[in-house]
């Protein structure tokens, strides 16, 4: 992205920021609360339209794309919220996603979903959800939910990945559990993880880029990012 | 207890039961309340249709009647134009109500909630306001009169006509076990799976990938092509096709029938449809304040069944 | 407060009603004017408590078909009581007149009906932008978990604002009573256009519902005069106009 400005009315929730991921990388995004990095990721999803600045995804300009254009073009997200479909089952749900992915929804009649359905299988033993198949998502604990929240963004087998807090809430080891499941992401995945647990982001990120009330103060490697004076006064100064 | 593999025969078991009483009708029941049932029956197919706009895909639309109305006139055109066969006039019915159901939907589904409750009844009533005043085509208020029923030759062989109340009873009870079929095959249907979770979250499904508008549009039509269907058979019913077909009480007691049956059930809208149909026409009928019987009705109906009838099963 | 009640249009016809009553017992106008809201609000607070209030998490359906229900209750209920014939009560003295301004006559019930609106307008906008109930109104409209979690007395606040709309509703039928007919079934009429006018203004903005209800004030009266048939046609048209291009409304918001 290019000199990205969002405002809210009066107020500019993001201003001028450059970002550039190159493909395959890790990058994490963190800041302050309030700085604006769920923004940021609105924005590269297209639910949010930029006043100024644009959106290229690869060799495109993404800008003008609705978000279910951008995630057919490889973009999958996860929501900091979880965005669930609460009165479907875990099993649904990643039916759904891979559906997305395999196409084929435009079916009026059941049947030829064996495929489908061992994919869902498979996902759902590598999210170690499979014994919670037939649960309601409402019914599930909010650990297993933000794993299902990463899940259907997986299953879409996205280019580029926005990871919106994936941690949020969890415990050590529900953390445990997502790292290593993004650790079995292929290579060439991008990835972009904004969160708040610095030692998840120092663990995943390649580099990271530092976003305080709307500007970039930062991007560079985690351990310039730690150094950077800036940033620790933007943290301390949070409190 | 029942174990629980036979858990899973509970429902289709249930329909056919149910199916096997219905086609009973005719063998015992006298010929007034055969017309009533055929009634009931045609306005289960509407309620039906609806469930699957209100249930599957999550759209309220208070302006369904449009489409049963539309129909029946389509229907009624081609009839009076000496156009003879079922299939011609219920595709009369489907491709007319589709139609208009179009544009319609694809104005509406711009909204949703509330919004596209009071848009989509703002159209229904816009529609109904051209059948009122398009008098060359619709005869205003008098209607469409003189409306014949198709002859289907393998009955003339058999010396039966669908003039006569029993078999016309069993071709709806035919056609609604059709469409019945037809929607539960959609509902479990990738297509209908996809408009669950549209249903349920909509953003969702967009970051997915999922081009949602379409889906919705899709199910819009769909809806309006069955209760174009349902539209036909009240215009053969009938022999009449008139405005107060399109009117806002009929999308309101369509809406009635599926919050009593249990939206999301198809079986349940259904049901809700006999149980609306013969709880107006019992109480109009032997009670003279009954509207206000009627209300009470509804108030203890929602205060002790908030999910409808299916919601009884349901959770169980 | 994200609830869909049909039975607004009967709490505006027990208004009239009760109006009709307290000026045939009193020939006191404004008495009706102090005794309708409490009435109503009474009424609505009964109603929220013992029926509505369980209803709120299952969507808007149930919410309709209860409230349809009651609305058939009630328009029975009035019937039995006041007979099916329109009713009609002359407006207070000293408001009976008509004013001249500007070369045009207005009467002087027109005017004082003018007057309340704007009066009460204003205090609805004061009381929801600068109260601390309105500030707690404005976030139980805007997200209603957090809310609730937040502390604020949900289930209090939600059946004092239920009742507050319901006092409201009967008062707009005081005033109205002196200028329409009274019958049994004027509360469909109101409802209608009630709807049309908050879903036009977008739901959730008190603004918004100023808004609507001017541009269907004038639309009506507009479409009543050049096309008398086609006036409610007017009326489902604008609308669908602003909803076509402002899905949420003039004002609304999208939650």
């Amino acid at each position: 992205m290019t000199g990205l400005t969002v405002r809210f009315g009066a107020v500019a929730a993001l201003d001028g920021i450059d970002l550039e991921v190159a493909s395959g990388e890790r990058r994490g995004l963190i800041g302050p609360n309030g700085a604006g990095k769920t923004t940021l990721l609105n924005v590269i999803a297209g639910e949010l339209r930029p006043a100024h600045g644009s959106v290229r995804l690869g060799n495109s300009d993404a800008t003008a794309l609705s978000p279910w254009k951008r995630a057919r073009l490889g973009l999958g997200r996860t929501f900091q919220r979880s965005t669930l479909f609460g009165q479907l089952t875990v099993a649904d749900h990643v039916a759904l996603a891979v559906r997305a992915r395999v196409r084929g929804s435009w079916r009026f009649w059941p049947g030829g979903q064996r495929l489908v359905a061992e994919e869902v299988g498979q996902r759902l033993e590598a999210a170690a959800l499979a014994h919670l198949a037939r649960r309601r998502a409402a019914n599930i604990g909010h650990g297993e939910q933000r794993m299902l929240e990463l899940e259907l963004a997986l299953a879409a087998a996205p280019s580029v990945l926005l990871l919106d807090e994936p941690m949020a809430g969890l415990s050590g080891a529900e953390r445990q559990g997502v790292l290593n499941r993004l650790r079995t992401l292929p290579g060439q995945v991008t990835v972009v993880i904004v969160e708040h647990d610095l030692d998840a982001v120092f663990a995943i990120a390649e580099r990271i880029a530092v976003l305080d009330h709307g500007v970039k103060i930062a991007d560079g490697t985690p351990a310039a990012v730690r150094a950077d004076p800036r940033v620790q006064e933007a943290y301390l100064g949070a409190f | 207890m029942i174990p629980a593999r036979f858990r899973g025969l509970y429902r289709p078991a249930f329909l056919v039961v149910l199916a096997l009483v219905l086609a009973s009708i005719p063998l015992w029941a006298p010929r007034f309340w055969i017309y009533i049932a055929t009634q009931a029956l045609i306005f289960a197919i509407f309620a039906m249709s609806l469930d699957l706009l209100v249930g599957y895909a999550g759209l309220p639309s208070f302006g369904h009647a449009a489409f049963y109305g539309v129909g029946a006139y389509a229907c009624a055109l081609l009839a009076l134009g000496h156009i003879d066969g079922l299939v011609p006039l219920l595709l009369a019915g489907m491709l007319g109500a589709g139609a208009v159901a179009l544009p319609i939907g694809a104005l509406s589904l711009r909204t949703s909630g509330i919004y596209f409750l009071m848009l989509t009844l703002a159209f229904a009533q816009m529609l109904w306001g051209l059948a009122v005043n398009w008098t060359s085509l619709t005869r205003g208020t008098d209607g469409l009169i003189g409306i014949p029923r198709p002859t289907l030759p393998w009955l003339d062989s058999l010396k039966v006509s669908l003039y006569e109340r029993g078999p016309f009873f069993f071709l709806c009870l035919v056609i609604a076990i059709a469409v019945f079929v037809l929607l539960e095959t959609v509902a479990r249907s990738p297509f209908g799976r996809t408009l669950e979770g549209i249903r349920e979250n909509d953003r969702r499904m967009r970051a997915l990938g999922f081009p949602t508008f379409r889906y919705r549009l899709a199910a819009f039509v769909l809806a309006a092509m069955v209760a174009g269907i349902a539209g036909s058979l009240a215009a053969m019913s009938n022999g009449f096709a008139t405005p107060d077909l399109l009117y806002w009480t009929v999308s309101g007691l369509a809406l009635i029938a599926v919050v009593v049956g249990g939206s999301r059930s198809l079986v349940g809208p259904a049901l809700g449809a006999f149980v609306v149909l013969f709880a107006q026409l019992g109480l109009s009928t032997y009670v003279d304040r009954w509207e206000l019987l009627l209300g009470a009705l509804f108030i203890a109906f929602v205060l002790f069944l908030p999910r409808g009838l299916a919601g009884l099963v349901r959770r169980a | 407060m994200d609830v869909l009640n049909l039975a607004h249009g009967s709490f505006y016809m027990i208004g009239a009603y009760t109006a009709y009553t307290v000026v045939l017992a009193t020939q006191n106008f404004w008495l009706a004017l102090l005794v309708a809201p409490i009435l109503l609000a009474l009424l609505g607070a009964a109603l929220e408590v013992v029926f509505f209030r369980r209803l709120y998490r299952h969507g808007h359906l149930p919410q309709v078909l209860m409230t349809f229900g009651f609305t058939l209750v009630f328009v029975d209920l009035i019937r039995s009581r006041f007979g099916p014939t329109t009713r009609a009560i002359p407006p207070p003295p000293g408001l009976g007149g008509a004013v001249h301004l500007a070369n045009a006559t207005f009467s002087s019930y027109s005017l004082f009906v003018l007057g309340i609106a704007i009066v009460i307008a204003a205090l609805l906008v004061i009381g929801w932008r600068l109260t601390r109930l309105g500030v707690v109104l404005r976030a139980g409209v805007a997200d209603k978990e957090m809310a609730g979690l937040l502390g604020i007395d949900l289930p209090r606040t939600f059946t004092f604002t239920f009742a507050f709309g319901a006092a409201l509703a009967g008062l707009a039928g005081v005033i109205a009573a002196p200028e329409f007919a009274i019958y049994p079934g004027m509360d469909a009429n109101v409802l209608i256009l009630a709807l049309v006018v908050v879903v036009i203004g977008g739901l959730g903005s008190i603004e918004g519902a100023l808004l609507g209800a001017a541009v269907i004030g004038l639309g009506y009266v507009i479409g009543a005069t050049f096309f008398p048939q086609f006036a409610i046609g007017l009326i489902f048209a604008l609308m669908a106009a602003v909803l076509i291009f402002r899905p949420s409304g003039l004002l609304g918001r999208r939650s």
